[in-house]
């Protein structure tokens, strides 16, 4: 089966496909890698960049498609076999063991040994010594015996990289390696990526950021709905027209038809800032009722952090929230929801059902009181005829109301929760990507309950990565670039590259450009 | 994740909210209740079991002698259970049990007793140091749930320092002149009866120590079935992120559940003084232990959300015929051990393997 493959390419992914239940993932991608090449992989969120990357690294088992490696068609059944075979990737998250020393971080699960007395222990002093050396080759000089938890989240970075580098791997791959690091350690970053092509190796190079992009990357791959749709030499293709081929798609019939009318004011947010450094910083908005107000950004751009701050759910250092014209404090969930609002967060496992629980209690959960008595007893009737009554206007696919949430579709687990905060009847609905992971036909049902929702006079905020999801379900969209606003545009009147010009903050990179003076 | 979507595979779609849900063949719903109720069959074949081996064991006598030496340990298991299903750990409830018993049977002697706690103490009516005694234990039961939900310290610590500290309490109580640690008896009727005592006559009467654990066990169910504070505590168990969002206070429902779970330790402490007619500050020593292998082989989870009062009831019972019929039918006590840590393991692992195969 093994097809002559060039030797022009060090890595070679051809025909790759994923599917997962109602989506592909992956439509038959090929991806190209030369060696000592940077080589940029863009696309919206949710284009299949990880997802492909995942394939390579052993993390995701793709459904079709060949994987060869220096002419070879490999299998990368795990992590493992993938950095022996020279694969490295850093994850987007890191999650290094804390208490544990870095030395330790990096050796992990191949610990130098030696024996004494027939019996085989670790060799720290080898480790340690490989480690000095490790580290020095990406540019940090820290005790190998340091705790990963006393290491700032660059230096984490960098120690992930020395882990990589001590696979001896071919292909390193960075799944958004700078959105936590500032400048000085984006350049520190950047001179070892240069160094690590110019021995040889591939760089698999996964970002948001167009200047980044620009700056680092030899070549570049554009993914969109997961499909590859090619790869150029970078400095072929301008900014605008990255962005238009990430984006390039027309707006079809997926979006229920914007029957409502916004009126009086609901919500203002008047600057707005975290009390954690770093996070949002001065945002101001507002909300009007019969309006669905979409919030769009990149990864980094604080979007969730953001409503989350407003939900109560995280700290506030300034700013106010007035709703209908009255100033509210709002420190804890339980206090936004007396003020009527309710979130439907990113995460539907993490925090947003209970797994454990049926269908019916998932959808009374936030509206038990209103059907106990004042003993706390819950009438079983008016409450299960409440559930059952969201539920069937929701159009909850299940077969029963006392089915386990965790055996239904991804889609339908949201619509559960949908059903939970419509039966608390909140004024303003907070709706975190409502659409993530849910395939087609469920969108357009949830973007209808939107809508009526909306036609009731409700309030609705929805943060949304898909822009064609903001332009097709928002009246006005709010769009946000590492903690701050850069613009707020009306959703009849903008275009997807309008967006993704203000996400990436275009503007004030063309500043820097043109030499002015302008604050990153 | 490898190499599997994480999502559980769609539903077929047939149509919305209707009957209950289709099943396969009777062959799967025959396997899926065995699973689902595995320890029943434990304990019927426990019982089949030793009555092959002595079928005077069958009897009516037997039956009551099970169930009162069941009583206090279920009513412990209850408050252990509900702290369990709230994601947490309760190891002070063996010691609040002894506090409890010792507390209580020290106001509550014959005035011409030889020995007495408090000798210049007037007769106090029986209802005054049964609620002293518990009200003790829900007080420091309000302290563990403070101490968890407010300083955030993990239930396991918070309740092993608990546990400690009452132990001390209850010692220096107990060591007091003229008591001086002697063992506490000669108590008074009416308190003993509550121990002792039964409706109706002979083999066939229930003792009152039977009825109260029974009417607790119903309270508890109707708290976790059917009001806003059971279903509260199951969601917080299940998924504390998701309840918090949902705008439950955590911290109050907490709270509430571990001065919930003090109330049952100390009624049970205060009827394992009057069943055994003493008290002395051992009492409840390692009770908790009990509780919790009932509870999980009864089917409720240590990582919280899942458990039911009638599978905690069915594991408590399993532990019961265990310890008695075993000895009915002369099997020599360490193999009891060897046997109810058996079960303890063996329950666990089967129930996981259940649920692994499922998803």
């Amino acid at each position: 089966m093994t097809a002559p493959a060039s030797s022009e390419f060090v890595l070679e992914m051809l025909g790759i496909r994923k599917e997962f239940p109602g989506v592909v993932a992956l439509a038959d991608v090929d991806l190209r890698l030369r060696p000592g090449t940077i080589h940029a992989l863009v696309g919206e969120n949710g284009a299949g960049k990880s997802t492909l990357m995942n394939c390579v690294f052993g993390l995701v088992d793709p459904d079709a498609g060949r994987i060869v490696l220096d002419g070879q068609d490999i299998v990368v059944p795990s992590p493992r076999a993938a950095l022996d075979a020279g694969i490295s990737m850093i994850q987007q998250e890191l999650h290094p063991i804390p208490a544990r020393s870095v030395m330790e971080n990096i050796w992990l699960g191949r610990f130098p040994t030696r024996r004494v007395a027939g019996l085989s222990f670790v060799d720290h002093r080898r480790m340690a010594t490989d480690t000095r050396r490790l580290l020095a080759g990406v540019g940090i000089d820290i005790p190998p015996d340091t705790l990963a938890e006393d290491l700032s989240v660059s230096q984490v970075q960098l120690m992930e990289l020395a882990r990589a580098l001590s696979f001896r791997a071919k292909v390193i791959i960075l799944d958004e390696p700078t959105s936590s690091l500032s400048e000085h350690e984006v350049a520190t970053l950047f001179a070892i990526i240069r160094r690590l092509r110019d021995e040889g190796a591939a760089v698999v190079y996964i970002s948001h950021k167009m200047e980044e992009i620009r700056e680092i990357s030899d070549e570049i791959s554009i993914m969109r709905d997961g499909h590859m749709i090619g790869t150029w030499p970078t400095r072929e293709l301008s900014i605008d027209q990255i962005i238009t081929r990430m984006v390039g798609r027309e707006l079809t019939a997926r979006f229920p038809e914007k029957t409502h009318r916004p009126g009086a004011t609901l919500l203002e947010v008047r600057d707005l800032t975290s009390a954690i450094p770093g996070s949002f910083q001065a945002v101001s908005f507002e909300l009007h009722r019969g309006e669905v107000l979409g919030i769009g950004g990149l990864v980094g751009a604080q979007r969730t952090e953001l409503v989350e701050s407003i939900f109560g759910m995280r700290p506030v250092a300034s700013g106010e929230i007035v709703i209908d014209g009255q100033p509210v404090v709002i420190r804890s969930p339980l206090d936004a929801k007396r003020a009527r609002i309710a979130l439907l967060t990113e995460d539907r496992r993490l925090s947003g059902i209970i797994p454990t629980r049926s269908v019916e209690e998932n959808a009374i959960l936030a509206s038990l009181r209103a059907y106990a008595n004042r003993l706390g007893i819950v009438h079983a009737g008016p409450a299960r005829r409440a559930a059952a009554e969201s539920i069937d206007r929701l159009q909850v696919r299940t077969p029963s109301l006392r089915t386990p949430i965790t055996s239904l579709s991804g889609g339908n687990q949201q619509k559960v929760l949908f059903a939970r905060w419509l039966l608390a009847d909140p004024e303003i609905l907070i709706l975190d990507e409502p659409t993530r992971g849910i395939d087609v036909g469920a969108k357009f049902e949830i973007y209808t309950i939107i809508n009526e929702l909306a036609a009731l006079g409700k309030g609705i905020i929805m943060i949304s990565s898909e822009m064609l999801e903001l332009l097709g379900a928002s009246d006005r969209i709010v769009v946000m670039c590492r903690g701050r606003v850069t613009g707020q545009v009306d959703a009849r009147t903008t275009d997807q590259a309008t967006i993704m010009r203000l996400a990436t903050d275009v503007e004030a990179l063309i500043a820097a450009d043109e030499g002015q003076a302008v604050g990153a | 994740m490898k190499g599997r979507p994480s999502v559980p595979e769609p539903l077929p779609a047939d149509g919305v909210v209707s009957a209950p849900a289709r099943r396969g063949p009777s062959g799967d719903r025959i396997r899926e209740w065995v699973g689902a109720n595995a320890i029943i069959l434990v304990l019927v074949a426990l019982i089949v079991g030793i009555a092959i081996i002595d079928s005077g064991f069958v009897s009516l006598t037997n039956l009551r002698n099970i169930l009162l030496n069941s009583s206090t340990r279920l009513i412990i298991a209850l408050g252990a259970g509900i702290v369990l299903i709230s994601r947490g750990v309760d190891l002070s409830a063996g010691r609040m049990v002894g506090l409890a018993a010792v507390v209580s049977a020290s106001m509550l002697q014959v005035e011409d007793y030889g020995r007495l706690f408090f000798p210049d103490l007037v007769p106090l009516p029986l209802f005054a140091p049964l609620v002293i005694a518990i009200s003790l234990c829900v007080f420091f039961g309000a302290i563990n749930g403070i101490v968890i939900a407010k300083l955030h310290v993990p239930p396991f610590i918070a309740t092993l320092g608990m546990m400690v500290i009452i132990y001390g309490i209850n010692a220096i109580y107990f060591d007091q002149t003229p008591n001086n640690s002697q063992p506490i008896g000669g108590l008074r009727d009416d308190f003993t009866a509550l121990g002792t005592g039964a409706v109706g006559e002979g083999p066939l009467s229930i003792p009152y120590i039977v009825i109260i654990a029974a009417l607790t066990a119903v309270v508890f169910w109707i708290l976790l079935n059917k009001t806003v504070f059971g279903k509260n505590v199951y969601a917080i168990g299940g998924n504390p992120q998701a309840a918090a969002v949902s705008g439950i206070d955590i911290a109050k429902n907490i709270i509430a559940v571990y001065a919930l779970a003090g109330a049952t330790y100390g009624l049970a402490g205060v009827l394992e003084a009057a069943r055994t007619g003493g008290a002395n500050s051992s009492y409840g020593s390692l009770y908790e232990l009990d509780a919790i292998a009932a509870c999980v082989v009864g089917g409720v989870s240590t990582a919280g959300g899942i458990g039911r009062v009638g599978g905690i009831t069915v594991g408590v019972l399993v532990f019961g015929v265990i310890n008695y019929g075993l000895t009915f039918i002369g099997i020599n006590p360490f193999w009891q051990q060897i046997i109810k840590g058996v079960i303890i393991i063996g329950a666990v692992a089967f129930d996981i393997a259940r649920n692994w195969r499922q998803r």
